[in-house]
């Protein structure tokens, strides 16, 4: 089985957000695997365990993804890939990067490729089914669960709760949900081992684009932060009075009930 | 200038869902004078025609087709493509529901078209459409333009305010033919957990558990004061990790977005996977044994104490405000 991962760094959202010069701060954030790529490493892990093959981990970034992608490598992916942008192009959008992912895959016939539902700090989910469809590949987006038979692949999907169990066959691309896995950590052997595998770093050259043919189709022209809202009212007294109180506030008040 | 806007009506068991009403509200927007054309795709539909024409539809066209059935991606982008064909459209507006979001992104591609997901806000501004969008697990915002080609956007559900209904107004439903084949996707089975009762993503109200739940017993008082308030019960994925209650409700990152008039947390620490599902409520009250929980930090009005003993009281309260009222 000839596995690709799509995965992308992302900053850790669970840390604090500021932003300087009409971007968001970068300048110290922690910087992780995007979780639902984490979800979709494991997986591949556990087919190519299953089924034999290779799992080959793409991400299109900058240098510093080398570090995420290292992590992939020490979960137990085979090889990375690392598509640099950094010098190439000023602005993407989800169209830039599902063209440079599918300009990569077009000619490596995957069987399976892997990628997250959604990124966590983007979030538009477009980029797996963008690069499907750019491949001519079918997709089935949001799984939490993969089986694998031959050519054939079951796949549990979750739609806002429901399940569909879906029938497909190689290739196709899937995006990962949480609940498809548990992933791994890194194993003390297995970063070591992550060092010599290889990982190959590529520019748009190398894809045989260049900057026009990746060019963004939307622009952000502003980012900022929610209003800060005002610290709560915590409510003092009886506990029965603050009850009252509270469905006083809600009717007068935020009148929403 | 003037742009013709396309509008896919999604449909949950027989009915529009209530984004499609809203989505044919941004579609306005984005005509700037335009025709609004809502689109429905599916087994038998065109008895949905009239609704799309009374929220504001100016044309409505179908495209029928016992493969529409259920949705696949190949089935319906074949059906929508054939629509595009025929329409020409400079604008395109989904749900950003799991529909949405599945099939606006492949559309997107075959038109080699820029596309704007989950957008809560439209407006022109400067000479531009500007659509607002959550970023960072929704603790960002940011303002995006089209900058080549096709206004493709997806809308959040409950957002962006549908127009007021016309209930005298209908009209034809014209049919656009498609040959829908070679599906590369079937769907075997659907396994329904979502609960009858109110649309937990289109709520008005949402009583949400967490783990502090502790139990499937420990919902019912939620369930109660989610009656009595005509709103819908959610919860965190503590809960349903802890299998109090199904995956359907979750509320998250993961699961249902929701941005309801009033979002009440119980028992729910506040996780930003959480909130990044709830942030955008008009009103967060929080109750929670624990002063120090993060869930206080976003919520308006907070109640420091024991679910068990606040919720039934509030279920009696607010009783006793619907009789007054
Ligand atoms: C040159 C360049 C400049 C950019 N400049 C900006 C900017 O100024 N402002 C801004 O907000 N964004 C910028 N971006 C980022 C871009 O807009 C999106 O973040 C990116 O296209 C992914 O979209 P998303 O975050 O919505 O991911 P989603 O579509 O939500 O991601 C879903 C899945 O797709 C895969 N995926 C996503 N991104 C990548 C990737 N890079 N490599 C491999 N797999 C991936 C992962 O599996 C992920 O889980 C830039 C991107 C590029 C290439
Ligand atoms: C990739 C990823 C995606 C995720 N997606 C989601 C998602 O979509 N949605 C989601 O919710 N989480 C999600 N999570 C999980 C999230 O990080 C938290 O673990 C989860 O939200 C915690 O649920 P909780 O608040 O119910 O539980 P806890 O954090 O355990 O909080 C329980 C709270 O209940 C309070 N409590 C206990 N007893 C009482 C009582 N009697 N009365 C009042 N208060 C009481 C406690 O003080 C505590 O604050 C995700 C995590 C990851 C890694």
């Amino acid at each position: 089985m000839n596995i690709y991962v799509l995965m992308k760094r992302t900053f850790d959202t669970e840390e604090k957000i500021t932003i300087a010069n009409g971007k968001i701060n970068e300048d110290g954030a922690e910087f992780i695997i995007n979780p639902y790529d984490e979800y979709a490493i494991e997986e591949a892990i556990q087919v190519r365990d299953a089924q034999g093959g290779e799992v080959t981990v793409v991400s299109v970034g900058n240098e510093e993804t080398e570090k995420q992608l290292r992590t992939a490598l020490a979960m137990g992916a085979d090889k990375a890939v690392l598509i640099n942008i950094e010098d190439d192009v000023e602005d993407g959008d989800q169209f830039t990067t599902a063209k440079i992912l599918a300009e990569y895959l077009k000619d490596k016939e995957a069987d399976l490729i892997l990628g997250g539902n959604v990124a966590i700090d983007g979030g538009s989910g477009q980029v797996g089914p963008r690069v499907a469809e750019q491949l001519g590949m079918p997709y089935v987006t949001t799984i939490t669960k993969l089986e694998i038979n031959g050519t054939t692949a079951t796949i549990t999907r979750d739609v806002e709760g429901d399940s569909e169990v879906i029938e497909t066959s190689l290739p196709v691309l899937v995006t990962a949900q949480q609940g498809l896995n548990e992933p791994r950590y890194p194993s003390l052997p297995g970063i070591m081992k992550a060092k010599k595998k290889p990982l190959d770093e590529l520019e748009l050259d190398d894809l045989d684009l260049d900057e026009d043919d990746v060019e963004a189709k939307t622009k952000t022209i502003e980012i900022y932060l929610p209003p800060q809202k005002e610290a709560g009212k915590v409510l003092q007294g009886e506990l029965a009075d603050q009850v009252k109180e509270l469905v006083n506030l809600l009717h007068t008040e935020a009148k929403v009930v | 200038m003037a742009r013709k806007v396309l509008v896919l009506g999604e449909a949950r068991d027989g009915q529009l869902r209530n984004v499609s009403f809203e989505a044919i509200a941004a579609a306005k927007t984005v005509a700037e004078g335009g025709e609004v054309v809502g689109v429905l795709i599916g087994e038998s539909v065109n008895s949905l025609g009239n609704d799309l024409y009374q929220y504001g539809a100016d044309k409505v066209v179908a495209v029928e087709d016992a493969k529409l059935s259920q949705y696949t991606p190949d089935g319906y982008s074949q059906a929508l493509m054939a629509v595009i064909e025929q329409e020409n459209p400079e604008g395109i507006i989904f749900g950003h529901t799991s529909l949405g979001k599945d099939l606006a992104p492949k559309i997107a591609s075959k038109l080699g078209s820029g596309l704007i997901s989950d957008a809560v806000a439209v407006e022109e501004a400067g000479g531009n459409l500007v659509f607002t969008r959550p970023i960072y697990s929704g603790k960002a915002f940011e303002k995006k333009i089209v900058t080549d080609g096709l206004v493709f956007a997806t809308i959040r559900p409950n957002n962006i305010a549908p127009l007021e209904k016309d209930a005298g107004k209908s009209g034809e439903v014209s049919t656009v033919s498609a040959e829908i084949k070679d599906l590369r996707t079937i769907i075997k089975d659907v396994v329904r957990k979502a609960t009858e009762g109110v649309d937990l993503s289109e709520a008005k109200v949402v009583v949400a558990g967490g783990r502090g739940v502790k139990s499937e017993e420990g919902f019912e008082p939620l369930k109660e004061l989610a009656d009595v308030l005509g709103g819908a019960v959610g919860a965190s994925r503590g809960a349903c990790d802890a299998d109090y209650c199904d995956y359907s409700l979750q509320i998250g990152q993961t699961g249902k977005v929701v941005t309801p008039d009033l979002y009440i947390a119980a028992g729910i620490s506040g996780a930003i996977q959480h909130l990044a599902g709830m942030s955008n409520s008009k009103v967060i009250v929080a109750i929670n044994k624990d002063s120090e929980a993060n869930i206080f930090k976003v919520a308006d009005y907070g109640i420091v104490g024991d679910l068990f003993e606040v919720i039934p009281m509030l279920t009696e309260e607010f009783k006793k405000l619907k009789v007054n009222a």
